[in-house]
């Protein structure tokens, strides 16, 4: 991974470095496959792999292909080479990586592990984790998601001009692709509610599924064209719905405080403090399911109705 | 009985299927041209990983774990020589010429 790293900020080619981005992803996934994170890893493969490279290659369509030749500065030089410097200084405190010592595996993780299942009664400790024990952070990750769809829309919003004269560019034309993606489409949506719904006795969760969702939809857009995506898929529903998935996690939130709990206690969503967290924890998932794919989603047709305005306007 | 063939055709389905991957490796390193290299290991890799899912299978039983192994055994043999055949035409379509024996 440390060779990757390197060739990305040493390679000339941007679209090399792409390519590299994708390796490092993969290994990345592989790297947490062998540390038995199998939730972060599928995450990690789906985004870091397919989506993000493929928003870069959108990107390096609409501006240029070569890095420019940078001024090698000693000054800046000097300045990352101290705040690493402070860095690496203020990690010394902190326990060494994995110890048994640190506080985290003495007192955080056997709670979690020993009580998740009589607290909450879902076997993937992952989920429990994520969507009850610390929910407040998987709130603010899905409003951080949330918010960097805005700001792509702040860029790119679409105006009705980019659609008119566009025309309709796709991969019609070449069958092995189109006949095999029209096979596949469908499963892999059956699939993303699977990893969805299943996150909770197995890997998944909420943010694979909504990558894997997004993807599939974005696969079809490629195959058929971007016009014939827009017709299936209405563009003001995805916005509203990228909302609605952190609307209904914030409400899920807001719902234990009207019981008399905290916010985000889902005990109190239903008679039996079990059945509370198992429905907190499902509509919570699927608020951030929902907001993942209409984001991923968003953002791609945001890209690719500027390169389309950008090449045919 | 039906125990020992199964372990027998799982351990020859594994070591088939890593030489194979072996095999794609070596080409992949070897050949001169990208056609050349992308044909041995995307054909190799298929077949190969095909041949280490089947030879996970006896092991799973029948089980859930089966069902799941034989959907990534029939996604890899439709995804990756569509993946192949994919990058192939993007690449002449970008206008990478082969190299044959005349430029050679």
């Amino acid at each position: 991974m440390l060779v990757t790293a390197l060739a990305i900020a040493s390679v000339r080619d941007l679209f090399a470095a792409v390519m590299l981005m994708g390796i490092y992803g993969l290994l990345s996934a592989s790297f947490f496959v062998l540390m038995d994170a199998v939730d972060v890893a599928f995450t990690e493969a789906s985004v870091g792999v397919g989506l993000v490279p493929l928003l870069m290659i959108y990107t390096l369509g609409m501006t240029r292909d070569v890095n420019r030749e940078a001024k090698a500065s000693p000054g800046s030089l000097a300045l990352v080479s101290i705040a690493a410097a402070l860095l690496f200084f203020g990690t010394l405190d902190m326990p060494a990586f994995g110890s048994a010592d640190a506080p985290a595996h003495r007192h955080t993780a056997p709670r979690y592990l020993d009580e998740s299942m009589t607290e909450t009664g879902i076997p993937n400790v992952v989920t429990s984790v994520l969507a009850s024990y610390r929910a407040y952070d998987t709130l603010g990750e899905v409003t951080v998601v949330f918010a960097a769809g805005v700001g792509v829309l702040a860029l790119f919003f679409p105006g009705a001009s980019s659609t008119l004269d566009a025309g309709n560019p796709s991969l019609r034309q070449y069958t092995v692709p189109r006949i095999i993606g029209k096979i596949l489409i469908p499963p892999i949506l059956i699939f993303a509610l699977y990893v969805q719904f299943h996150g909770e006795y197995g890997p998944g969760g909420g943010f694979p599924a909504g990558a894997i969702f997004a993807s599939a939809l974005i696969m079809y857009a490629m195959l058929f064209g971007l016009q014939t995506l827009k017709r299936v898929v209405n563009h003001e529903l995805i916005r509203v719905l990228a909302a609605a998935g952190v609307l209904l996690f914030g409400t899920v939130g807001v719902l234990g405080m009207a019981s008399g709990g905290n916010f985000l206690d889902y005990d109190y969503l239903a008679a039996d403090a079990k059945t509370g967290q198992h429905a907190g924890i499902l509509l919570v998932e699927l608020g951030v399911g929902i907001t993942v794919a209409s984001v991923m989603l968003l953002q791609f047709l945001a890209f690719a109705d500027r390169k389309n305005a950008m090449e045919n306007g | 009985m039906i125990a020992a063939i199964a372990g027998i055709v799982s351990a020859a389905a594994l070591g088939l299927g890593s030489l194979l991957l072996l095999s794609g490796a070596l080409g992949l390193l070897r050949f001169p041209d990208f056609y050349t290299r992308v044909h041995a290991s995307g054909i190799t890799d298929t077949l190969a990983t095909g041949l280490i899912v089947a030879g996970l299978m006896p092991h799973a039983g029948w089980s859930q774990d089966l069902t799941k192994l034989i959907l990534i055994l029939v996604f890899i043999v439709f995804v990756s020589p569509t993946a192949v055949q994919v990058l192939v035409k993007s690449a002449l379509h970008g206008g990478l010429v082969p190299v044959t024996r005349k430029s050679s």
